[in-house]
């Protein structure tokens, strides 16, 4: 057991890349950690400066109070669950548990006893005798995750460790992690880019860009108060919408009307020229659907309606717009930094599968303005978010022992 | 239709390619088992009128053949021993490690295993001389090295670089040293490879016969390839051909069975499993 403290780690390659830029970041003990991110973003380099694979440039790692940026992995004491496995294919399965407490010399009866443990809570025990290379995907998967829980290790890292698992296989894999996790209590670090992983798995989930920390917080608070644009972009499917607008006498022109909303957290923003506005698709509703005592709160308007895709729970309906060359131009790189295609400025608008609205034709969709967020249109900084606002169950679902 | 047609072609090729490659060993056997004495008839047959094994006692009979033989023996599996152990360390820290001048080391054992022996023989044979281990094992142990390694570290550290990264660092977590891991993970997984580069060397050692005839001159070191050209028939007058095919098979059998052992092993693709497939 052990806490995890990061000051000021910088990760600086000879080329001189920079992969990880002064990251400052607490794990408590017991805590279980995501940091995610798109590719390239150093979330792996972190996790590998962790277990000591990677050298650190500069800042300090403490593992348990100890500075450990000169220790070897070995004396780190840390189990680390790679992404293709890493599995050693000449030993037995029980021979790959067993293997970090045979380097330790552990007395037979102990290891028996230790990999025989770790086996039954895997459902590993009929296949001890075979060979990786018999065993499919996801047994490979708990194979390795046995050669972490053996070893008893002050915390466990996870290198995407479903991104080889069929889409089936990784559902079951990832409850059986966050139930292995929750029953051993050990300080976890996973590291994925899969933002439904980063979203039911931990405690707090840390979201990285470039090397750079941009916001660490509960699924909720990354949710509904993201920090920036990239945060708010990059948590969330279908991800947030973003619009150009303009904040003048308290009232704000969107490409759909203008609006005049009151609560303090939008009106203390004060007049602007160009703002990003940024709206959750699931913000909107068909308005022939809205209830009439919210009809009023809201603001109407009507819309060409591109594409629509009804997916029995909900209704995805697509709509274009016109947005100025600025705009386009930040969400654009926006976009290719999130790895997503989508080049056409267009709402996403998730509606009640009840909705009548089809595929071109107009419609009327309704919104409550309070809800929008506000960025900053140079710096993407979030200007309506609340940093210290917390989630009722937050910590409940998480399983963070808060005493 | 056409894939038929074309199969066929290249069983017709394969069949073609290997009577051409066995002819020569199959005359080999043949006339090993011929009398020495009226092998030469009128009427030549391709296989003998009469099998006897007199040539096979001949040749064993003769000191020339049982040193040469415990010569060669002893000689391929010093030098093979030795040349895999240290180009298994030096391919490990070919793939694995990055220091200055390694593409210098690396072209430089490919020009040395181009260079060519004829050049080397008469300057090694006066050096052997004055250090006084010309006509010793270990006077062809040493040039045996020198051109078996870069072979072997050629081979071996291309076997080294299949090995996946992940491998080794997943050791190093577990809490293995780096010795460990290299012994316990490295080299097992290696294993086709280290056996691979054993089997080559050692068929190149057991065949040398240029610097084995420069380097001897005497029973004490000189090996089979080098012994056969100084065979002479039970008599003067009698011709030793058959004698010489009779060594000649005596010294392939070790090839063919080690070949034949240790086929699976080269084959296997040990990684399978390790990393998802």
């Amino acid at each position: 057991m052990a806490e995890i403290t990061m000051k000021n780690i910088v990760k600086r390659y000879g080329d001189g890349f920079q992969a990880v830029n002064d990251v400052s970041l607490d794990i408590a003990d017991g805590e279980f950690m995501i940091l995610v991110g798109p590719s390239g973003c150093g979330k792996s380099t972190l996790l590998r400066m962790i277990v000591g694979l990677e050298d650190i440039t500069s800042g300090d790692m403490m593992i348990g109070g100890v500075r450990v940026n000169k220790k070897a992995p070995r004396d780190r004491n840390l189990a680390m669950v790679f992404q293709n496995y890493a599995l050693y294919p000449h030993l037995t399965v029980f021979e790959n548990i067993a293997f970090p407490l045979r380097l330790r010399k552990a007395p037979e009866s102990e290891v028996r006893q230790r990999v025989n443990e770790a086996a039954e809570m895997l459902e590993l025990t009929e296949h001890l005798g075979r060979r990786p290379a018999n065993l499919s995907g996801g047994q490979r998967q708990r194979v390795a995750m046995g050669r972490a829980i053996v070893r008893k290790a002050d915390a466990f890292l996870f290198d995407e460790p479903l991104s080889n698992l069929d889409a089936k296989l990784r559902g079951q894999m990832r409850t059986e992690i966050a139930r292995m996790q929750r029953r051993l209590g050990t300080t976890t670090v996973y590291v994925t880019h899969d933002q439904t992983e980063a979203m039911t798995l931990g405690d707090r989930i840390a979201v990285l860009r470039k090397g750079v920390l941009q916001q660490v917080g509960s699924a909720h608070q990354l949710y509904e108060e993201p920090a920036n644009l990239f945060v708010a972009g990059f948590i969330g499917s279908p991800p947030m919408n973003f619009v150009p607008g303009r904040i003048a006498d308290g009232r704000i022109e969107t490409p759909f009307g203008t609006v005049a909303p009151t609560s303090e957290r939008i009106t203390r923003i004060g007049d602007r020229d160009l703002v990003i506005l940024g709206f959750r698709p699931e913000y909107f509703e068909d308005y022939s659907l809205v209830p009439a005592g919210a009809r009023t709160r809201g603001h109407t308007f009507t819309v060409d309606v591109d594409v629509t895709e009804w997916l029995g729970n909900e209704l995805y309906a697509y709509v274009p717009y016109e947005a100025p060359e600025e705009v386009t131009r930040q969400l654009g790189e926006l976009e290719r930094e999130l790895d997503s295609e989508q080049m056409r400025t267009q709402l996403v608008v998730a509606l009640d599968p009840a909705s009548r609205i089809r595929s071109g034709t107009k419609a009327e969709l309704w919104f409550d303005p309070e809800r929008m967020h506000v960025f900053d249109a140079a710096t993407g900084d979030n200007l309506t978010r609340d940093p210290d606002r917390t989630f009722d169950d937050d910590n409940v679902h998480a399983g963070v022992r808060t005493e | 239709m056409v894939g038929q047609r074309a199969s066929r072609w290249w069983t017709t090729g394969g069949l073609l390619i290997l009577v051409w490659a066995l002819f020569p060993l199959l005359w080999m056997v043949s006339l090993s088992f011929k009398d020495p004495n009226t092998f030469r008839s009128q009427t030549p047959t391709f296989f003998p009128s009469k099998w006897v094994w007199t040539n096979y006692q001949t040749v064993f009979s003769d000191a020339l053949f049982t040193s040469a033989l415990r010569n060669s023996i002893g000689i391929s599996l010093i030098a093979t021993l030795l040349s895999v152990v240290i180009a298994m360390f030096a391919a490990y820290a070919i793939a694995r490690m990055d220091y200055p001048g390694k593409k210098f080391l690396l072209s430089m054992a490919l020009a040395i295993a181009m260079f060519p022996q004829a050049a080397l023989v008469g300057p090694l044979f006066n050096m052997w001389r004055s250090l006084g281990i010309y006509d010793t094992w270990i006077g062809l142990i040493i040039p045996d090295l020198t051109f078996a390694l870069p072979l072997s570290i050629w081979t071996m550290s291309a076997f080294f670089r299949q090995i996946p990264w992940e491998m080794e660092q997943a050791a190093q977590v577990d809490g293995a040293t780096a010795w460990q891991a290299f012994r316990r993970v490295i080299v097992p997984l290696a294993a086709p490879g280290v056996f691979t580069t054993a089997i080559l060397t050692f068929f190149f050692c057991w065949n040398e016969f240029l610097l084995a005839i420069s380097l001897t001159s005497t029973n004490r070191a000189r090996t089979v390839p080098a012994a056969l050209s100084f065979f002479t028939g039970a008599s003067q007058f009698q011709s030793p051909i058959t004698a010489i095919m009779a060594a000649s098979v005596v010294v392939t059998i070790p090839v063919v069975l080690l070949v034949l052992a240790f086929q699976r092993r080269i084959m296997a693709g040990l990684t399978a499993g390790a990393v998802k497939g």
